[in-house]
Parts: structure tokens; sequence; C-alpha cells
């Protein structure tokens, strides 16, 4: 408890998640610290999206509280939009605005609810879009854009939030295999940054490069956590083996 | 050339009914699409088949034993020419009508659309509101709502509230109208793909910010073919108003008529609604032609 470095980017305490009848998060646990990259690892419909979409208030919880810095965003009566500035999110589907240029998608974000000048978060945009080698497009609309190139967009939109967290939900995974590399090495540079980040992955190589612990998600809990060496080489749980030797028959590790 | 073969073996998957024959022909490629002739011949078919077609049906009309007291009553020229001039003035009152009718309906239209949309136990009563207002304005003939509203409203005498037939005409095709159109919104919002809200709401954008920047701009260009039609049905419906005393187009017609004991004055205003509507028509199904093509190109983004 010495002073702020000791507060986690983001804690999420004994979260619950029901969509119906089905519970798909049933107590999840998560500190990550600042400038952390945790992966999220797990089969389909294990809950990485949902756990993502909760951590942004994209859905309404059952249960459990979840902090960014020391603030409850759970906190009855919060300022569910202010929260979100602070976390940004990448979709899987990109979701970029299609009637918007690339320009607009980046900067509406910044004008209207940090409230700059078009001036101001045009020069914000311009820098972050030079910066990932997308400046030429700048004018375009999305559907004019490569796959590769429309998710580091929607990458660049969620970045000129300046958020104090960024949360990929699976971003390689609609992309044709030789876009991939394009937006992995994004993630990478980002973690150079320090950007603290949460990545759910079917990439095991890049979870592995990138990250500073993987959580391998099960029947809604974190089942196991550890730095990546430890846990893709030497699991304890029988379940995460069997994950990881499903994952390894299907050559992506 | 890659593209013509993948395209051709496509077919034949496509076309999973038996396999290839004894010779190897597989089915589908037999079936050949009949040749597209001569575009000249074409044409002359067109045309030599349309007047046949329309000749036989005004053959048919003007032999008919009554045709002749059917022609004076309805094409009397003189009188086509009389009454032209008049109830092309009278129109004007009708699309004044129509002009300012279509904004409000506009407007408020898309107040109970997003009315009905607001989430949240907090807004039941407004969605209950909205609900019923359209599935009662939806409901009732239009003609009941204008009396209702054209001769009861002004018939209670409460001071302040205006007697102008053609007020109330314009409330009147609003109220309607308005329920028409909330439902062409919501079904142009409820088109665009929640993950669009999504995304805009996880930049920080409040609910209304994401409906104005991000949801209507992407809901109006789908809807603008069947808001026209609703349009095209609001023009229509001005002459309506007629029956709570607006001099408009219908009345003035039906004055000229009644003066000259013939119907040849309504033909005159058939003639103005068709030059105003048809092109309209047109456009609506052009528009709609247009967006549905673009949606097959463009898929969901
Ligand atoms: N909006 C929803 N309504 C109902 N059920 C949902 C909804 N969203 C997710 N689910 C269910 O919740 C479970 C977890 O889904 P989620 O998308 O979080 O899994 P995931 O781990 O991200 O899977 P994938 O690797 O395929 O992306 C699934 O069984 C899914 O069917
Ligand atoms: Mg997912």
């Amino acid at each position: 408890m010495s002073g702020t470095a000791a507060v986690p980017a983001l804690r999420v305490q004994r979260l619950h998640k029901s969509f119906g009848r089905t519970e798909v998060l049933r107590g999840i646990d998560l500190t990550v610290a600042e400038h952390e990259v945790v992966a999220l690892i797990g089969a389909s419909g294990s809950g990485k999206s949902t756990l993502l979409r909760c951590i942004n208030l994209l859905e309404e919880i059952d249960g459990g509280r979840i902090f960014v810095g020391s603030e409850e965003i759970t906190a009855r009566g919060a300022d569910v939009d202010r929260h979100r500035q602070r976390i940004g999110i990448v979709f899987q589907t990109f979701n970029l605005f299609p009637h918007m240029s690339v320009l607009a998608n980046v900067t509406l974000g910044p004008r209207k609810v940090l409230g700059l000048s078009r001036g101001d978060a045009e020069r914000r945009a311009d820098e972050l879009l030079d910066r990932f080698g997308l400046v030429e497009k700048r004018q375009d609309h999305p559907d004019r854009l490569s796959g590769g190139q429309q998710q580091r967009v929607a990458i660049v939109r969620a970045l000129a939030m300046r958020p104090d967290l960024l949360l990929l939900d699976e971003i390689t995974s609609a992309l044709d295999p030789e876009l991939v590399a394009e937006v992995l090495d994004v993630v990478r540079e980002l973690a150079q940054g320090g950007m603290t980040m949460i990545l759910a992955t079917h990439e095991m190589g890049f979870a592995r490069d990138v990250a500073d612990r993987i959580c391998f998600l099960d029947e809604g809990v974190i089942l196991e956590q550890g730095p990546p060496d430890q846990l893709l080489r030497s699991p304890q749980q029988e379940r995460t083996q069997r994950f990881l030797q499903r994952v390894i028959a299907a050559g992506r590790l | 050339m890659s593209g013509a073969a993948d395209a051709e073996s496509g077919k034949g998957e496509a076309a999973d009914g038996p396999g290839p024959d004894a010779d190897g022909h597989r089915p589908g490629v037999l079936i050949r699409r009949p040749r597209r002739g001569d575009p000249v011949v074409a044409v002359s078919v067109a045309v030599a088949s349309t007047v046949l077609f329309f000749g036989a049906i005004a053959w048919a009309v003007v032999t008919a034993p009554d045709f002749p007291r059917v022609q004076r009553a309805f094409l009397n020229g003189p009188l086509f020419e009389e009454s032209l001039p008049e109830v092309v003035r009278a129109f004007q009152t009708n699309i004044k009508l129509f002009l300012i009718a279509e904004v409000l309906v506009l407007f408020f239209g898309l107040v109970l659309a997003v009315m009905r949309s607001l989430p949240g136990p907090v807004f039941f009563p407004l969605r209950l509101l909205a609900v019923a207002y359209t599935d009662l304005l939806r409901g009732l003939p239009g003609i009941l709502v204008i009396f209702l509203l054209g001769f009861g409203v002004p018939g209670l005498n409460i001071e302040g509230v205006p007697n102008d037939p053609f007020f109330w005409a314009v409330v009147a095709l609003t109220m309607i109208y308005a329920a028409y159109v909330s439902e062409v919104y919501r079904a142009g919002i409820e088109s665009v793909h929640p993950s669009q809200e999504a995304a805009a709401r996880s930049l920080g954008l409040r609910r209304s910010q994401a409906l104005r920047y991000v949801i209507l701009p992407q809901a109006v260009r789908r809807i603008v073919p069947p808001l026209l039609n609703d349009f095209l049905g609001l023009q229509k419906d001005t002459v309506l108003v007629s029956f709570i005393g607006v001099v408009e187009i219908f009345r003035a017609s039906q004055i000229k008529q009644a003066g000259n004991f013939n119907f040849t004055p309504y033909l005159a205003t058939a003639l103005v609604f068709i030059v105003v509507t048809v092109p309209l028509a047109r456009l609506t199904d052009y528009l709609v032609t247009r967006s549905r093509r673009g949606q097959a190109r463009g898929g969901f983004r």
C-alpha cells in the first residue's frame, strides 16, 4: 500500500453474469496491474467476450464489482459513460462506422465526448494514423480498406480516447491469415509502450510473446493463470492441459 | 481466368441434385438460358404488343353501347379546359397542406420512434404511450380521425382553440402519418446492427449521441424509400380533408361538377394527381431497387 503505484489498473471481484438461465460468468476474480498485458484464453463460448463486455459496461452484470483505478465503475449510480471513456475496446468484427471516413471515425469520440475542437481532434487522429501507417487512408470510408487496415483503424479509434485500459476481443480472428501480422504488430508496439491491455485470443503464440500473464477461462471462472511460459508449458489443471492439447492439435501453438 | 473456373465449379456444387450422368454431363450445365434476341426485335415486339393490348381495351370501351353518354358526362373538352386551371389553383392548398404536414410528420414520427426505443423500466410509461398511439392511429380509418378532430374539437368551443378547418386538417394528417412514419423510423433504427451502438457507446458516447451520430445516419439511408411511399399516401389523402370544409382540389372539382352537372372536373383533378404522384412513385421504386442492390453488395459490416 505504498502510494498510487500499488493501485491496480483493474480489479474484478466475484463477477457474475447470466444470459437468461445460463450463467456464463460464475465469479470471476481478476486483477490487472498498470502496464500489464493479460491474455484471456479458453474454449469458444467460455465467456471471454462476455467478460470484456462486462468490463466495458456494455453488459449489465448480475453480481460482483469492477474497479478501474480506485473507482468502482459498477457502483450504483456510477456515471457509466464517463467510465467507458477510460476503457477502450476493439471488437472482432471491427465495428467501424461505415457512413464515416476514417478520420471521422477516429475523431468522433474525442470531439463529442472529450469536447476537443475539430482541429485538436484531427491532429490527435493524424498522429495516431501516421504512427500506424494509415494516414493516407484518413479520408477513405471503411469499405475501401482491407480487413487489417480496418482493424488498425478500430484500434486507433479506441486509442484516440487515450484510455487507461484497452480491451481487445479476438481482434485477428475475422482477418485473412496474411493480414494478421500487421494487426499483431500494432498490439506488440502498444505493449512495449506500456499500454495496459486485456486481450482475448486464440493465437497462443502471440499470447506467449506479448502477454505478461495468461488466464485460462473455463466454465465461467478463471481456472488457472500464470506467466505464459509456465501456463503454456506446464499447466497444472487437467482441463487446461486438455484445452492446450486441442490447441496444439489444431496447429495454433 | 481462375475466377470464371471458380464460378463454374461453384454452380456445379450449388446444384446438388443428381451427379454427373454417364457421359459426364452435369445436369446443371445442360440447362441453358434462352439466348437474348436482337434488341431491335425485342423493342418492336414490345411496342406492337402494347399497342394491341391497349388498343383492344380502348376499342371495347369506345364501342360500348352507352359510351356516348359516358363521354358526355366525363369527357367534355371545353369544360375540361375551363376546370383545369381552377383545380390547379385549388391544388395549391393541397400542396401547402402536404408540405406542412410532411415536415411535422418527419419530426413527430421520429419523436415517437425514439420514445418507443427508450430502454429501461423508468421509461415504460413513455414506451406504452408510444405503442398505444401508433396502434390506435394506424388502426382507425383516416377519415374518422379527420372528422373527430375537424368537427369534434372545434365543436367543444374551448376558448383559444382554433376552429380553422385548415389547422385541423394539418393536425389530423400529421397525427395519422406520424404513426406510420414512426414505424418506418423504428424499422430503420432496428436494422442497424447492435454492434454499431456498442462501438459508439464504448467510446463514451451517450445513448442520444450514439443515436444521433451513428445509428440514425445509417438508418435514414435505408428508410428513404418506405418514407417516400408514405408521403405518396399523404399526398393523396390530402383530399380527405375536403370533408371538414377545407377548399382544396377535390372540393373545388366537386363544386365545379355540381355547377355543370358534369364529371369532367374530376378528370382534371385525376390528371393533376397523376402528374404529381407518378414521378414520385417511379422515384421510390428506383430508390428501393438501388438500396436493395447496395445491400447485396455491401453485406454486413
Ligand atoms: N447476448 C447474449 N445473449 C445470450 N447468450 C449470450 C449472449 N452473448 C453471449 N452469450 C452466450 O454466452 C456464452 C459465452 O459467450 P462469449 O461470446 O463470451 O464466449 P467467448 O469465450 O467469447 O467465445 P468465442 O471464443 O467463440 O468468441 C456463450 O454460450 C454464448 O452463447
Ligand atoms: Mg468471443
